[in-house]
């Protein structure tokens, strides 16, 4: 947390270099530069199979790039151990996948893993943030869908990340939930100052929320740039 | 019935093989018909075990006049063969021969190394060969079952796994409890067997010792002794392949690498 809070706007935190994977000879995305600066919400757009997921988990090292790499705070990720890379740089699948339990165990899980506690208080206000207020002894089972993308975004959010990368986060989500998950999304930005990538095949959504975007066609970087142009049509 | 019809034991023993794989065949037939597709793969294990037992029978009777130490080379054979097989239960997982072989020297051998040494099994080959071959097919099944589960559970919580690896979850905190369900469950056949021994089934090891004139008493408790050291021996197998092929799932980057088709 503390070389984010150190970072001036500008720079970048996260910077991805010739990234190309290629899996049993069909190339999966190809020679992809980009970088995304401190505080903003960039947005990856595309058809289905474009690569978009494919990239965004480059980006956390879930899957091995066949070239280039990603710098994250100007250090190559391949010298972090993947424990600490994936703290700092979080990540929200497209299903939530939450752990059997309640809320609260959910939320600890990340910092239980480098034997972090997490006071009550800090569940108190990660699910104020994600608009779940009193949500911590629910069973996760009993939760709508909306409700567990919240839940699944507080337990990211639980490990202080520095970047947050969002997999389609609203897709399976109805239209309201979908909204609220976006209005969410924009609040940590503007006002916590989070640094997000935000994979969408929804082009009104990137309108909505995302200042700038790179757009990926096939696997191949075809346009980036402010929003308003590049997807003024 | 048969024995009217066949004079000799061999030709009498053919007949009643023909009418087992006919048995078998039906209720393969009968699977079928709720398509469920054995037919290839029992076909195939039943023409290679008979092959594969009458060739060992074989061996056997040329080996009743071999040296006592020509049996380890036997058994070797055996465990290479046991993880070979066991190794095609787990499709697409990294490693699964070496690891399999090498679980089932380590779980069968031990465990038949000990009971040889406390004199347990005998060292004379009718006695070390038919057990020790006991205790290897069945770490060899434990194995496969093992396996199997380990790679199925995996592939069902791919998201779940990969969802604690991006909480910055260890792969060994990420994959833990599908291993223990692997262990756990390819261990109930030999738990079973020993919880229904006597009650609903009488071994043939037992069976055999009666037939030749052993005393029921010690027939029996013999048979217990071997179905606990296959538990023994199955036990270990399972650990040490789940604990092996655990590794095999993920890179050095801590990766998830067994998946299904990507």
């Amino acid at each position: 947390m503390s070389s984010a809070a150190n970072r001036s706007p500008s720079e970048a935190v996260l910077r991805a270099k010739d990234l190309g994977r290629i899996i049993a000879g069909k190339t999966i995305l190809n020679d992809i530069s980009f970088q995304v600066q401190t505080g903003e919400l960039l947005g990856i757009v595309g058809a289905s199979g474009s690569g978009k997921s494919s990239l965004l988990r480059l980006l956390d090292r879930l899957d091995e790039p066949t070239s280039g790499t990603v710098y994250l705070d100007g250090v190559d990720y391949r010298q972090l151990p993947p424990q600490e890379l994936r703290r700092r740089v979080g990540m929200v699948m497209q299903r939530p996948f939450l752990f059997p339990g309640d809320v609260a165990t959910n939320l600890r899980f990340g910092p239980a893993q480098r034997k972090e506690a997490v006071p009550e208080e800090e569940i108190t206000r990660l699910l104020e943030r994600v608009g779940l207020a009193g949500f911590a002894t629910q069973e996760v089972s009993v939760l709508s869908g909306g409700e567990q993308q919240r839940v699944s975004l507080a337990r990211t959010l639980a490990n202080r990340p520095e970047v947050l990368l969002l997999d389609e986060p609203t897709s399976a989500l109805d239209e309201q939930s979908k909204l609220g998950i976006e209005e969410l999304v924009g609040t940590l930005v503007r006002d916590h100052g989070l640094t997000c990538v935000m994979v969408t095949h929804d082009r009104d959504q990137a309108r909505r929320m995302c200042k700038r975007v790179i757009v990926l066609e096939a696997g191949q970087l075809v346009q980036s740039g402010l929003t308003m142009e590049v997807l003024s049509a | 019935m048969l024995k009217s019809l066949f004079s000799s034991e061999i030709s009498l023993g053919l007949a009643q093989a023909f009418i087992a794989s006919l048995i078998a065949l039906a209720v393969i037939l009968l699977a079928r018909r709720r398509n469920i597709h054995l037919e290839g793969d029992a076909a195939v294990a039943l023409f290679r075990g008979i092959v594969q037992i009458v060739a060992v029978g074989s061996v056997l009777a040329l080996l009743l006049r071999a040296p006592r130490w020509s049996s380890v080379f036997l058994l070797a054979g055996m465990v290479v063969a046991a993880g070979s097989i066991s190794a095609k239960r787990a499709k697409n997982l990294p490693g699964a021969l070496k690891i399999s072989t090498y679980s089932i020297a380590a779980g069968a051998g031990l465990v038949t190394a000990i009971m040889t040494w406390a004199g347990v099994i005998d060292t004379a080959i009718t006695s070390l060969i038919p057990v020790g071959s006991m205790i290897i097919a069945n770490a060899m099944n434990t194995n496969g079952l093992a396996l199997n589960r380990f790679r199925s559970e995996v592939l069902a919580h791919t998201g779940e796994i990969e969802t604690a690896l991006a909480l910055g979850a260890t792969p060994q905190a990420t994959i833990g409890g599908y291993a223990e369900t692997s262990i756990h469950s390819s261990l109930i056949p030999a738990i079973d067997n020993l919880r229904s021994l006597g009650i609903v089934w009488i071994p043939g090891l037992m069976t055999g010792m009666l037939l030749s004139g052993a005393r029921p008493l010690y027939a029996a408790i013999y048979q217990f002794v071997v179905i606990a050291m296959i538990l023994a021996s199955s036990g270990l197998t399972s650990l040490l392949s789940i604990t092996m092929i655990q590794a095999q799932a993920f890179s050095k980057a801590d990766q998830l690498v067994l998946k299904g088709a990507e």
